[in-house]
């Protein structure tokens, strides 16, 4: 019984002594961590996308109790996320934004597209763009192999008969598969902007429409429709300004290439 | 024991060469379509229009920056179109289509005449004339190449007769027929920069081409053949500077910071050509070759498009999956066989659809084997696992920018995984962000 009995004080001493130092530690080494950067970390969407220009969520949260980041910088939180950023931060979260979402400025799908040669090696549409100027014989066109839906984090693209399509629900604008794409197809824009014109193809008319059923030929005649002058045509094709743009499609049904698009 | 460098591989198609035993035959097609981006630097510009009748040999896009060379007609007869096409990359860039009349007219040649008594300062201009760019595939203005930058000094020219690439004898048939204009080119090189020593190094699997070199080079001032083991990238100019000098090209130097200047054989004959005949560039020996009925190797016009030179090689064999320009391990896959050759086409290679076949990527085993034949003593695996999560920071550091991506460790790997590509792009992707940054400051 006594061997038992000694064990059970020694072992408690040793507790007692080593509690006593790591109280001891733990004052004399306390961190001061602002509460607020556990807070507005947890406000952040979490993806560690790295759309905020900082390293992680914990970088973007430490930045804004800094005072160096914006409340509203985190692009996947949105503007509620912002909000309670602001809450916490006791500043006002600024006028709100319109949601941006990405948006894959091509049509060329399969069989619309012209295919340049059978593509079989390996699933990156950088080192497919390399290999004879990529699989489809527009040099604008979207490759298809899915380097943006690998480097998007919440799942929001998917690859459809060869092109890129982005569900709009899911996107959180923080622009990495636009910094992924070798081709530069994606773009940001408001969330509100439904109409848009589908091309980026530059080549004259000519060589445009023999690449492609639904290049945009930059034949004008959108932005003669267009009553709100928004339309530029530009190097080839048409953009379109969403601060000037009512979304009013009077441009896509004139469009003879169908390459505006108003859903 | 023959010289050799440390590292490498064997490709088994290596001893597979029909063509090896096969002299070159002439073929003139009846259409060429001449690109103006043929060499490494800025696109000659068009200075022809549709209707002028050309002679061979005349200019017809003229030098444009630093890097330029001229481009010169290599069929008489009647321009029918300028215009842009893609090329190789997918790039629109700016051709001139001629129509041959078969009247072989030549413009007024200017021979500068015997390489050994020719003066020296005159070499270079004449170089640059004929519109001279590396033929073994570089594709680099030889001009440039052979301007050493002040307080550089030349020790070495070597002539580069490896030919490691699979599939391609072009240069072995060139050595053994034309072996006096090798030699020519090479003692021109050496004159024009005041070096001593040419070496001309060969692999051990060309005999004949050996014999006929160690002919030619008898009694010429400073030149030897060096003799060399069968090996792939055995023709990569930092390999061949080690096996024939001993000494290394510093990490992201040139063979010039060691006192070298490597030139492909190819390269020298069309020297001697410019010098003696006072010949631009206007045809080419390559080896057509792989899936076509009787492969040969030939010397064609520049601009001869890819289906005519299949088809003077009676045509396709059976369906074709790839086609590329240059042998398979450094080639480049060209998407249809409407492309024209340029300068450094040294082969045209058909591939049939199983063997065109990409393997799907396993994960790594750890086996190493890639590091053993990178011929530049890298990690292969390791820069792999930084270029797959996008590290270039990482990639940089683990010399990524030595890679010269000649597929050694793709090749060998029994996993099958996709190295060099990976590589290719870290190495696109670190020299993007150095723009960046330069532009930036």
């Amino acid at each position: 019984m006594m061997p038992i009995l000694y064990a059970g004080i020694v072992l408690a001493v040793i507790g007692l002594i080593f509690g006593l130092i790591l109280t001891f530690a733990s004052k004399v080494f306390h961190v001061d961590v602002d509460e607020r950067v556990t807070q507005v970390r947890e406000c952040c969407a979490g993806a560690n996308c790295g759309a905020c220009g900082y390293p992680g969520c914990d970088g973007f949260a430490a930045a804004v109790v800094e005072g160096k980041a914006p409340v509203n910088g985190c692009k996947p939180a949105g503007a509620e996320g912002a909000r309670k950023i602001a809450a916490i931060m006791g500043a006002e979260a600024g006028a709100e934004e319109e949601r941006q979402v990405a948006r894959v400025l091509c049509q060329g799908v399969k069989g619309v597209a012209k295919e340049r040669y059978t593509y079989d090696g390996y699933k990156s549409c950088a080192v497919a763009a390399t290999v004879a100027g990529g699989p489809k014989d527009c040099r604008f066109a979207c490759i298809g192999m899915g380097d943006c839906m690998d480097h998007c984090a919440f799942g929001a693209i998917t690859m459809k008969d060869g092109i890129a399509c982005i569900d709009d629900t899911k996107c959180t604008a923080c622009g990495a598969c636009v910094n992924a794409c070798p081709r530069n197809v994606i773009r940001l824009m408001p969330a509100s902007q439904n109409v848009m014109v589908r091309c980026r193809n530059s080549d004259v008319a000519r060589v445009a429409r023999s690449v492609c059923m639904d290049a945009c030929i930059g034949c004008g005649r959108c932005k003669k429709e267009c009553q709100y002058d928004a339309i530029t045509v530009e190097n080839g094709y048409a953009r379109i300004d969403p601060a000037k743009c009512t979304r009013c499609g009077a441009c896509a049904a004139v469009c003879p290439c169908k390459c505006i698009t108003t859903d | 024991m023959k010289a050799t460098f440390r590292g490498g591989v064997h490709p088994a198609h290596h001893s597979k060469q029909p063509t090896r035993g096969l002299a070159i035959r002439d073929f003139v097609s009846d259409t060429v379509q001449i690109v103006m981006n043929m060499n490494i630097g800025a696109p000659s510009k068009p200075c022809v229009k549709k209707g002028d009748h050309v002679k061979i040999g005349q200019i017809i896009g003229e030098p444009v920056g630093g890097l330029g060379l001229p481009v010169h007609a290599s069929v008489s007869g009647d321009v029918v179109a300028v215009d842009a096409i893609p090329y190789i990359t997918g790039d629109m860039v700016q051709s001139v289509t001629i129509k041959n009349d078969f009247q072989e007219e030549w413009e007024e040649l200017h021979p500068l005449g015997n390489v050994e008594t020719v003066d020296p300062a005159l070499i270079l201009p004449a170089i640059k004339n004929a519109g001279i760019c590396g033929m073994g595939g570089a594709s680099f203005p030889t001009h440039v190449k052979l301007t050493i930058a002040p307080g550089k000094k030349c020790e070495y020219v070597l002539a580069n007769g490896a030919e490691c690439e699979t599939h391609i004898t072009c240069d072995d048939r060139l050595m053994q027929e034309h072996a006096t204009r090798v030699v020519d080119g090479l003692r021109a090189v050496m004159r024009a920069l005041d070096v001593k020593t040419g070496i001309i190094g060969i692999e051990d699997n060309k005999p004949e081409a050996i014999a006929a070199m160690e002919k030619a080079a008898q009694g010429r001032d400073g030149v030897r053949v060096q003799v060399m083991k069968t090996k792939y990238p055995q023709g990569g100019e930092k390999q061949l500077i080690k096996v024939l000098t001993g000494r290394e090209v510093p990490s992201g130097g040139l063979p010039i910071d060691c006192g070298c200047v490597v030139v492909n054989v190819g390269t020298c004959a069309a020297i001697a050509d410019a010098i003696i005949d006072g010949k631009p560039v206007i045809d080419r020996i390559l080896t057509c070759t792989g899936a076509v009925r009787s492969p040969a190797n030939l010397r064609v016009r520049i601009g001869t498009i890819a289906a005519d030179v299949i088809g003077e090689c009676g045509g396709y064999s059976t369906d074709p999956g790839k086609i590329f320009f240059g042998g398979a391990m450094t080639g480049l896959c060209i998407p249809n066989d409407s492309l024209p050759i340029a300068k450094s086409t040294n082969g045209v290679v058909v591939f049939t659809k199983e063997e065109a076949v990409s393997a799907e990527e396993d994960p790594c085993i750890r086996c190493g084997k890639c590091v053993d034949a990178c011929p530049i003593g890298l990690n292969p695996y390791d820069m792999k696992i930084s270029a797959d999560i996008e590290k270039w920071d990482d990639c940089k550091k683990k010399h990524v920018m030595d890679c010269m991506l000649c597929g050694a460790c793709a090749f060998i790997c029994p996993a099958r995984r996709w190295l060099t590509p990976s590589f290719k792009i870290a190495k696109q992707k670190i020299t993007e962000i150095a723009k960046k940054e330069a532009a930036a400051k």
